[in-house]
């Protein structure tokens, strides 16, 4: 199923939950609403799903508008971050309550609960209480009820945020397989920009209720709209310094204290000539070299397979990864030499990319 | 003297203590059950305590309670007790004219209180914070102020000294705790419960009588025994609304009426106190284990 937001916006009296958001959602495709918590992701996951009413905007199933729509009538399936399974239910309850209420006769639903128990790999624990359940065991049953209606768009609240590390990561490989075997449409929020690189086909950031970007992670990563886009995506995150690009000789200089680097005539021209200008560049495109920028290591974080330097370059700080084997020691110089053709340039004021606008 | 020892004493010293509160607390109370067993007249002649120096001398019997029960039979002996002016006695009308009374007058309350606490926690409606404000502010009125009133519209409407009115009044009396004590409990329950069963297409009322009803159980017990106790104990409501009527009359009221017939009948006023306990005590035991901790446990994590 197709989804349109269009100019949704939702508010509590003076409080903006989400501002006019734009975005559209092709049949069967996994979008990740990322930003940090407070940011309005939820609550137009709520709006979808229908428990919050829009202030002002339209919301598109398939062309047609769902505003005032119930939930139940919306043929959606939620997984919560809480889970919110009924503790007084035993799992085959649970997953087939959706079922129940929908007075689908009990063999029908008893065959059905079992399919997707199967599934998801908890059809022996169909007796068991949620109490008797490990997170993850809880987080499959949460899921299962969210499948067993057949949906037509599922919703994800940061459904793996409450597991452990390792358990993490292989839920997130399952439910990004199950999603795409079952190409039901997915709306999966998260704060975890790792989870929505990997999982997403294309990626809402959203920031103070606005949506900052929507694009694919790739285009995401290498060509960001914002500095807090740049800033939010990628881990370690992108280093900013201001700089100043002129042009001298035909080349374009990007250039602060202690800091003069020559930039591709294509990124430098629509940065030059406007006073300072923010530089982003991300620590991996940053490497030790013989010649180039020279800095002072300020501090070393030891990440396993790299380590992770703090460079001090004049009173600039940029952070770059580097083979532990070097045994780099706080307070060694070093220089640095700077993929310029992986640079960003943003606007200081209005904070937006001069490259991709 | 080493930590170990101190601690011990510490304890013994702690046990001491409570076990002296226990029985200084516990001490009437067998007093009491003490004399229900003896016969009227060694009650009058020497202390309860007295048994204990030869129980076997001591006449013990269950003779007041076939008494107060009204189960003598033609046991002629106890028949000549009763002899004596103390005919028409018999708790067992009044056990169950109690039960009338109190078993609606928990249940109904705690029905409309929970229906009510759950609008007030979970359905958005203009004016629900000036409602909940108003029901919670009832809370300081003495039901004493109500009485007369009340009783005014009851003669009028024909209800003073029936069992609907009764019903009613405790009801009424009943709800702002009820609500208030409900409302603290519903309102904690977690939001993505409610979310997830709207989305799986749950109804209010589907979700308050497949969720809020199971997940409230303990908070439904505890307020049903304040309840049940409340209602069953008193004795003002009960004179003021059911009135002096032998038909209606409740347990207190009945235990009074037999005081003041016989002031001195010390043997069967226990009796019949330890009667009147036995009810409250099944409710208490029975409602208990709701009490559990935990119910709520694997339906949300974090």
């Amino acid at each position: 199923m197709k989804v349109e937001l269009e100019n949704l916006t939702k508010r509590w009296g003076d409080v903006v939950g989400a501002d006019s958001i734009n975005l559209e959602i092709q049949d069967g495709e996994f979008v990740a609403f990322l930003g940090p918590s407070g940011c309005g992701k939820t609550t137009t996951l709520l709006m979808v799903a229908g428990i919050y009413k829009p202030t002002e905007g339209f919301i598109r199933f398939d062309e047609r508008i769902v505003n005032q729509m119930a939930p139940k009538d919306r043929n959606v399936g939620m997984v919560f971050q809480s889970y919110a399974l009924y503790p007084h239910m035993t799992v085959f309850q649970n997953i087939g309550y959706p079922l129940k209420l929908k007075k689908v006769p009990k063999e029908e639903m008893q065959k059905r609960v079992q399919r997707v128990a199967d599934m998801m790999g908890i059809g022996h624990l169909l007796d068991r209480k949620p109490a008797q359940l490990s997170g993850g065991q809880q987080q499959r049953v949460a899921l299962g009820r969210a499948l067993v209606k057949e949906p037509q768009l599922l919703l994800f609240d940061e459904p793996l945020s409450n597991l452990d590390a390792r358990l993490r990561l292989s839920m997130r490989s399952e439910i990004k397989r199950l999603q795409m075997e079952l190409g039901i449409t997915s709306i999966y929020v998260t704060h975890d920009q790792v989870e929505a690189m990997t999982m997403a086909d294309r990626i809402a950031v959203m920031k103070d209720g606005r949506l900052q970007a929507y694009a694919p992670p790739e285009e995401l990563y290498d060509q960001p709209r914002t500095l807090f886009v740049a800033g939010f995506v990628g881990n370690p995150p992108m280093n900013f310094m201001e700089v100043e690009v002129d042009r001298e000789n035909g080349d374009y200089h990007a250039r602060r204290e202690g800091f003069d680097v020559v930039v591709p005539p294509d990124r430098g021209e629509k940065a030059a000539g406007r006073g300072k200008v923010i530089l982003g560049i991300r620590p991996e495109d940053v490497t030790l070299a013989d010649e180039g920028v020279s800095g002072e290591i300020y501090v070393v974080e030891p990440l396993g397979r790299d380590d992770l330097i703090d460079v001090r370059i004049g009173d600039a700080h940029v952070h770059i990864l580097a083979d532990p084997t070097l045994r780099l020691k706080i307070g060694d110089n070093v220089k640095l030499k700077f993929n310029t053709h992986k640079v960003q340039f943003f606007d200081p004021a209005t904070e937006d990319s001069l490259l991709w606008t | 003297m080493s930590a170990r020892r101190q601690n011990l004493l510490g304890r013994l010293f702690v046990y001491g203590v409570l076990i002296l509160i226990a029985a200084i607390w516990t001490t009437p109370t067998v007093g009491l059950l003490v004399s229900s067993f003896r016969p009227g007249d060694d009650v009058v002649a020497s202390g309860w305590w007295t048994v204990f120096r030869d129980p076997t001398e001591a006449n013990l019997s269950l003779d007041n309670y076939r008494i107060v029960l009204g189960t003598v039979g033609d046991n002629p002996q106890l028949q000549e007790k009763i002899q004596r002016g103390q005919e028409n006695i018999n708790l067992f009308g009044a056990v169950l004219n109690s039960i009338t009374v109190t078993v609606p007058a928990t249940v109904i309350p705690i029905l409309i209180a929970a229906f009510a606490a759950y609008g007030f926690a979970w359905i958005q409606f203009p004016g629900r914070r000036i409602f909940f404000i108003g029901v919670v502010a009832l809370l300081v009125v003495p039901l004493q102020i109500a009485l007369i009133p009340i009783l005014k519209d009851y003669i009028a409407l024909d209800l003073s000294g029936t069992f609907l009115g009764i019903w009613l009044a405790h009801t009424g009396f009943g709800l702002p705790l009820a609500v208030y004590l409900l409302y603290n409990y519903i309102s904690s329950l977690p939001r993505d419960l409610f979310e997830s069963a709207f989305i799986d297409g749950a109804s209010h009322f589907t979700i308050f009588t497949r969720l809020i009803l199971p997940l409230s159980l303990p908070a439904l017990a505890s307020f049903a025994i304040f309840q049940f106790l409340w209602v069953w104990n008193d004795l003002l409501v009960a004179l003021v609304f059911l009135g002096a009527n032998p038909q209606v009359e409740v347990l207190t009221q009945r235990l009074l009426g037999m005081l003041g017939t016989f002031g001195t009948d010390w043997h069967l006023l226990t009796a019949g106190a330890f009667v009147s306990m036995v009810f409250p005590l099944v409710v208490f035991f029975g409602l208990q284990r709701y009490f559990v901790r935990g119910l709520l446990a694997g339906s949300v994590k974090g």
